[in-house]
């Protein structure tokens, strides 16, 4: 039967149900198992191929020679798409995503975020993540 | 002087800018009305606020770049502009797309429809001032959301589909989930639509608003439910089937009401229809190897690719020189050919009816906006602004009104030298 | 003493302070029903006063066209005339803070007033959306009130006075005689929607269509004056609906009448917000059909049967 108010009984049975939203900054959801969220680099597993940057929608993803098997990478988060196209590009599986996704900064430079194996002449093992925020500028020019 | 009364002469006619920017509009989009009270006597669509080169943009990268850039051509049917280029792709390239990648296309597309066509209802809910409509429906909207975001890893951006298949497989375990949840889904749907046919309300808001008839659907060249609700029995899944869809078993819904209603009618029908498809599609899932490798040069050539996307027919054409970026991409967007028929839908009609008429062809303004070059077929003359040209009709524009730019420009152009 | 009570009375309690407090509780109450309802978590409770806070600490935007005098003067005059209008009204005993012999026609002459301040200042903004939204409101006005006027008029025919403290009274006297008015208060809450101009019968501040109709300009403090002034009509408008329809409980002490004055007006803010979520917005024609073919017929329905209860029974 056409009448108003149809939906009257799902409104009233409503006030009594669990609220489907969530007191964002206290409530976290969980995330879902694979998200694609911040990249993680593995210094150790890179062999310099370059594929990564190659295929990087958004440039922005950079690999930098530091000495023998020693590579250097630099993720700008302000550029990432969170694609994950350079996983998948990655043949030595030296780049994974992790579900973090809560990235955003008022400061650029801290969106700069800097996976570095350590230089041949320090002697300490070569740790995995250093984010620093004291990263090099960028050419805002370059592609 | 922006939103100006401006009164016609000679009549009470007044004129009323809905948009670019405006509540009822997601995007910008510009609508001119011409209001006599509260009826509209005339109205003009103007396009163009969201130009982003986007077709340009695909020559300029590499194929796998490319897979991303036509992904956010539209954040609610990235599947569909993906899918659709892809399979252009692979159709120069003669890639045999595995069985079961075939099949995990067709699932993630229908669950992308069901999450557009929620989101519609929750939209149109808004339009129409029912707002608890809009909140129930997207609430339920989140249980597709988060199947989509377990299947492929993202909410919005799927990135599933790539060249020789999918990025992931389907777990046994997804399965049960999306099967569990597609249960959900249809009663919550069933109620949706019983709702629709016994809510006066809604019914007194929709029937008669925007008709487009069988004859002016096809006259203005409507797609998807906009044409559908007219009586017009199209469908690429069944006209012209991709991916596993020559496999499924469903029902081209179409109605005969024409208006807003109706196409409410045709888009509940479809998510009845996509609940059995993805069921289908789960349980007769077949084993084997979910890619193949594609090379990254595609050899030259040129195709077409077809996709019934939730708001039409969406169609991309690529054509490739054999290196590893493509020479040219164009993108025709279903609401690019609904568009037209908005004009139609709202002549007579009241100033509240709207924004309800805009949003029941689902507009997608970003996905459509193109460049369009005009050709005089006689005089051979090209109606195209380029970038300085815009420029100054622009610096004459506001030198009109009082503003004068040009030492601003001027000033400008010696900087980027 | 007897100005300093006045003073009291008029800018604390109930006045001014007393209003403007219960306004913003009220305005919660409506929002977080309104969010319980669509299954959300709603706003905390300090969140229309924050509101409020912030948008004093805005800034105020006057349109260049706009007939400034008119455009600084429309908010203040509509939070006066609502204020104004709550000093007539019997709220927990037979007597009203100042009454006379006609104030029932009064108060919903000052009950108007707000209306006539939303199409004014929307009207004085020159900007399209306010104009339409100016016409809109005021288009809206001449189909609610009619049902109104009728369904108020009858329950004071029945009483037999023009007071409203009168009719308390009455009805104190005459206990169960309110039962006769159920079919006015109907109305009357309907109407009611329709002069908060909530939904279904937002139609002047619909914001799909024009943006916040008359108040589309408007914005710091005047915005803030008008939004307190549409909370106190809430509040006023209940209480009159309260004083008139549901004229039980008025004498005993103090507590427990103010007590079960509270319960009546939020159960009808109660109302607003549920009529709020279960129906979609009217179109204009359709809501000025609904009030003139429907809802006046029946207020006058009303006005014919008090006359018959009072010409059979109250002689």
């Amino acid at each position: 039967m056409k009448t108003p108010g149809k939906i009257l009984m799902q409104v009233l049975e409503s006030v009594g149900k669990k609220p489907a939203t969530l007191n964002y900054p206290q409530e976290k959801p969980p995330m879902a198992k694979g998200f694609r969220g911040k990249l993680k680099f593995k210094p150790e597993a890179c062999v310099g191929c370059m594929l990564c940057t190659k295929d990087c929608p958004s440039g922005a993803i950079q690999i930098k020679k530091l000495g023998e098997k020693q590579f250097q990478c630099e993720i700008d988060l302000s550029k990432c798409i969170y694609c994950a196209q350079c996983v998948e590009s990655c043949a030595r599986k030296a780049l994974e995503y992790t579900d973090e996704f809560e990235l955003a900064n008022i400061d650029r430079g801290k969106l700069k975020i800097v996976y570095s194996a350590q230089p041949p002449a320090n002697t300490q093992p070569p740790t995995n993540v250093q984010p620093s925020t004291n990263a090099q500028p960028q050419d805002p020019t370059q592609k | 002087m922006p939103n100006k009364i401006r009164k016609l002469p000679d009549s009470g006619d007044v004129q009323v800018p809905i948009g670019p920017q405006h509540p009822s509009l997601k995007e910008p989009e510009s609508f001119l009305l011409t209001l006599r009270g509260e009826k509209i006597t005339a109205a003009s669509v103007r396009l163009g606020y969201n130009h982003r080169g986007i077709e340009k943009a695909c020559e300029e990268r590499t194929y796998i770049q490319d897979l991303y850039l036509i992904e956010r051509v539209c954040g609610i049917c990235s599947h569909a502009h993906l899918t659709c280029f892809v399979q252009a792709v692979e159709e120069i390239a003669a890639i045999e797309v595995p069985k079961r990648a075939q099949y995990i296309r067709v699932v993630v597309g229908e669950l992308e429809r069901i999450h557009s066509h929620l989101l519609w209802l929750g939209v149109a809910g808004h339009e129409i001032g029912f707002d608890t409509l809009l909140m129930y429906s997207w609430r339920d909207r989140e249980i597709v959301m988060d199947i989509l975001a377990d299947l492929a890893g993202n909410r919005v951006h799927y990135g599933v589909t790539t060249y020789g298949g999918v990025k992931r497989d389907i777990t046994p375990e997804q399965i049960k989930d999306v099967l569990k949840a597609v249960d959900t889904l249809e009663e919550r749907t069933k109620y949706y639509i019983e709702l629709a046919k016994n809510e006066e309300t809604i019914i007194k808001r929709l029937s008669g608003v925007g008709m487009l008839k069988h004859d002016d659907a096809l006259r203005l060249g409507a797609v998807g439910p906009t044409a559908r609700a007219g009586g017009v029995d199209r469908d690429t899944r069944r006209d012209d089937p991709y991916a596993a869809y020559p496999e499924m078993k469903f029902k081209v819904v179409i109605d005969d009401h024409a208006d807003v209603y109706g196409r409410t009618l045709v888009r509940m029908g479809e998510l009845m229809e996509a609940y059995s498809i993805i069921r289908q599609a789960l349980t007769n899932m077949p084993e084997g190897v979910f890619r193949v490798r594609a090379p990254r040069r595609i050899p030259a050539g040129e195709a077409t690719g077809r996709y019934e996307a939730p708001r039409g027919e969406d169609v991309h054409y690529v054509k490739s020189n054999g290196s590893d970026k493509p020479e040219r991409v164009k993108i025709r967007a279903p609401t690019l050919a609904n568009i037209q028929a908005v004009t139609h839908m709202l002549e007579d009609r009241y100033l509240a009816d709207m924004p309800i008429v805009v949003a029941a062809i689902d507009p997608c303004f970003s996905c459509t906006d193109r460049l369009i070059g005009i050709k005089d077929l006689r005089t051979d003359k090209k109606q195209t602004l380029d970038w300085d040209n815009l420029r100054l009709s622009g610096i004459k524009w506001y030198q009109k009104r009082g503003v004068d730019f040009s030492r601003l420009n001027e000033k400008l152009k010696r900087s980027f030298k | 003493m007897d100005i300093l009570q006045q003073l009291f009375n008029i800018f604390i309690f109930p006045g001014l302070l007393f209003l403007f407090v219960f306004a913003l509780a009220a305005e919660f109450i409506d929002r977080r029903l309104y969010a319980r309802f669509q299954n959300r978590m709603g706003p905390p409770w300090f969140q229309p006063l924050a509101d409020f806070i912030k948008l004093l600490a805005k800034e105020d935007i006057i349109p260049q066209e706009a007939d400034v005098a008119t455009f600084k003067l429309m908010p203040v005059l509509a939070l006066t005339a609502t204020v104004t209008s709550f000093f007539y009204i019997p709220l927990w005993n037979e007597q009203a803070l100042f009454s006379f012999n006609g104030d029932i026609i009064v108060v919903l002459y000052l009950l108007t007033i707000p209306t006539l301040t939303y199409f004014l200042g929307g009207w004085y903004s020159r900007s399209v959306y306010s104009m339409i939204g100016a016409v809109r409101s005021l288009t809206q006005l001449f189909a609610y009130e009619v049902p109104l006027f009728m369904s108020i008029l009858a329950s004071a025919l029945l009483a037999g006075t023009w007071s409203l403290s009168g009719m308390a009274v009455f009805y104190n006297d005459h206990p169960w005689y309110w039962l006769f008015n159920l079919i006015g208060f109907a109305t009357a809450l309907v109407a009611l929607l329709g002069k908060l101009e909530k939904v279904p019968f937002d139609i002047p501040e619909a914001e799909t269509e024009i943006v916040a109709g008359s108040f589309t300009e408007y914005s710091g403090r005047m915005l803030a004056l008008f939004r307190l002034s549409i909370n106190v009509e809430m509040v006023v408008g209940a209480s009159l609906l309260a004083a008139v329809f549901l004229p039980f409980s008025l004498d005993g002490n103090l507590v427990l009448g103010f007590a079960i004055y509270l319960f009546k007006v939020i159960s009808i803010v109660a109302f607003i917000a549920l009529a709020r979520s279960i129906f979609a917005r009217l179109r204009l024609d359709q809501m000025i059909n609904l009030c003139w073919r429907f809802f006046a017929p029946i207020g006058f329905l009303q006005v014919l049967i008090n006359l018959a209860i009072k010409g059979f029974f109250l002689k």
